[in-house]
């Protein structure tokens, strides 16, 4: 019994350990982080997230990428909605390869895009806001949540539009009254999926903001190599970087669960 | 009141879903489809509910040609065979939402959605969730929510398919009592034959996208006009088989001869379908008229009161049913008795030529 509770408490103490470890680094000074090996702070200090709440130039990172997060969430469930819809009720020429296609954009490194995006939003004066950020991750948001979305859709039977419309409901009004809250789980599990993607996406968020949509990942990377090595700062801003995740995934935990049993997520 | 069906066809692609089709569907009619699946029963709901348009052909109600009037224009009702009902809504919000859509009063969509629910016995289930409900009661709940707007066609698409033994009896007792009455139309989809005649009404049975025949159940179930008729109405299958008449002989190739009695003795020699329902072969002869047949038993189904035993006539797996317990031993010869007076015979282009009422 002993031995048998202890390789998952053994397994979820190695999960934990690098979270344990930010968080430990955090609470410390920059001097004991660099000073040595300690297991828990010495000289305990709030002193780095007390900086990050004051200096604009650091919470401001995380308006800034919550800012583009959340625009690209609500574009690409909103434009996914109609386009999944399509997908799972009509059959039309081509809609096989169309959806496959939809999906291979994701096969593509971001790295790819990176460059083309600049260009563009430089020319068309884009750059250096949230919505450049957003619309480049669409790119890879809208096949996801199309792909998330179709799946749910097809899970709910024709017959449930027909009886909709033969009791009298126009289709506008059917799709927002009945069918969405319908796949009120699926949409969770898109939306989550669009969150995570865009909030974990470095590449293409560093090069498309300079200063004033600057997002929090770049934030982090660009103050480690001007001030010289303030570890427990960056460690403060990397565990906060886990909250908004983590509060999404709280939400959203039943449905994923929903969506893995329908072979979409 | 009637709706009418004039010549139409439905295509998709290069399927034919139903061939040309007429039907006149008098108001206050209890009309019944029968078919097997894929027979183009929905198909055919779908077009006279306006959910889907026929390739050619005109659909008139009251009168009125209303080939392009949408579906949400045309007071109808549908029940499908899986229980379909608006799972973010409430009993008591799904049994109101056609009239919440027709904007009618909250005092009297209150008041109807109740005694719908009433006669359904939903009231104790009106605050809960469809998926919180048995499949008997959201089966009831879609039916209240067909019932309570007063429509003048109701669509039932084998409401009855997906419930359990004891509650499909239950609502089939009461399911004419519902919806019947008033000048309303109902059109009941069923594969059973059983259910059709416990219904009565009219009956158009349906093979390949086609009404083979229209008319009262009896009329239909009594005299099928033809071979697909009778086998689509019949259940279990009904035997057939190719014989010669000659004289006064009816001679089943290689297994039988029969005398020609009842109907069959007025018919020219020559060669026929016949057509025996397997009620009317027994284990013991009931008329002086019975022919006798010797068959290799494969299967007995010995239900509570009745016995089903299909058999192997020269080649041919012929079905018999009949009262009572009959103990059969499966692969060994039996003799059953053919009530040859009550067969059906079909001449060469499976039309009936003798036999029925």
């Amino acid at each position: 019994m002993r031995a048998r509770s202890l390789i998952p408490i053994v397994y979820i103490l190695f999960l934990l350990l690098p979270i344990y470890w930010l968080l430990n680094m955090s609470f410390k000074t920059t001097n004991e982080i660099l000073g040595g090996f300690t297991l828990w702070p010495q000289t305990f200090t709030l002193e780095n997230y007390a900086k990050i709440f004051t200096d604009p130039t650091w919470y401001m990172g995380y308006v800034n990428s919550l800012q583009y997060v959340v625009i690209n969430t609500v574009l690409s469930v909103s434009v996914a909605l109609p386009a999944a819809y399509a997908f799972s009720r009509y059959r039309f020429l081509g809609d096989k390869h169309l959806f496959f296609w939809l999906l291979t954009n994701r096969m593509a490194p971001p790295a790819v895009f990176a460059l083309p995006f600049l260009q563009l939003y430089s020319a068309v004066g884009l750059f250096d806001t949230p919505w450049a950020v957003a619309l480049a991750h669409t790119l890879f948001n809208i096949p996801l949540a199309v792909w998330i979305l179709e799946g749910f859709m097809s899970g709910v039977p024709k017959e449930l539009d027909e009886t909709a419309y033969i009791d009298g409901y126009s289709f506008p009004r059917f799709f927002v009254r009945i069918f969405i809250p319908t796949i009120a789980a699926g949409i969770g599990v898109a939306c989550f999926f669009c969150f995570m993607f865009s909030w974990v996406e470095l590449l293409l968020a560093k090069t498309l903001t300079s200063v004033a949509a600057k997002p929090i990942a770049a934030t982090m990377t660009r103050t480690a190599s001007t001030s010289g090595y303030e570890l427990g700062l960056l460690a403060a801003a990397g565990a906060l970087t886990i909250v908004p995740g983590a509060f999404v995934i709280y939400f959203v935990r039943n449905y994923i669960a929903k969506g893995f049993a329908l072979g979409r997520v | 009141m009637t709706l009418e069906l004039r010549n139409i066809a439905k295509r998709v692609g290069a399927d034919q879903h139903i061939h040309e089709t007429s039907l006149v569907l008098e108001e206050g009619s209890f009309n019944i489809l029968l078919g097997t699946t894929l027979s183009g029963k929905t198909t055919l709901m779908q077009l006279m509910a306006g959910i889907d348009r026929p390739t050619s052909g005109d659909i008139f109600f009251r009168g009125a040609r209303v080939n392009t009037v949408p579906v949400q224009k045309r007071n109808v009702a549908m029940v499908y065979q899986q229980f379909i009902n608006y799972p973010n809504m409430n009993v008591f919000d799904n049994i109101a939402s056609p009239l919440r859509v027709a904007r009618m009063a909250q005092s009297e969509i209150d008041k109807r959605v109740r005694e719908t629910a009433d006669l359904l016995k939903l009231t104790p289930m009106l605050q809960r969730r469809p998926s919180e409900l048995s499949g008997g009661q959201q089966q009831r709940t879609a039916m209240a929510r067909a019932l309570v707007k007063d429509s003048d066609l109701i669509l039932l698409d084998e409401p009855l398919a997906n419930l359990d033994y004891k509650l499909r009896e239950e609502l089939r007792d009461e399911l004419p009592k519902l919806f019947a009455g008033r000048d309303r139309i109902v059109v009941y989809a069923t594969t059973e034959p059983t259910e059709a005649l416990l219904f009565g009404g009219n009956t158009a049975t349906l093979h390949e996208g086609r009404v083979t025949q229209f008319g009262p159940t009896s009329e239909t179930y009594r005299n099928p006009k033809d071979l697909i008729t009778a086998q689509v109405f019949s259940d279990p299958p009904i035997n057939t088989a190719r014989v010669t008449k000659q004289g006064q002989n009816i001679v089943i190739a290689g297994a039988a001869a029969m005398p020609a009695v009842g109907t069959a003795r007025d018919l020219p020699d020559g060669d026929y379908t016949i057509g025996i329902r397997p009620h009317h072969i027994t284990p013991q002869a009931r008329n002086e008229s019975d022919a006798a047949v010797e068959g290799k038993i494969l299967i007995a189904e010995l239900s509570g009161s009745e016995s089903v035993v299909h058999f192997d006539l020269d080649g041919r797996t012929w079905v018999s049913q009949s009262h009572g317990i009959h103990p059969f031993e499966i692969g060994a010869m039996a003799r059953l008795y053919v009530d040859i007076g009550r067969s059906f015979f079909f001449d060469a282009d499976d039309r009936l030529v003798a036999g029925g009422a």
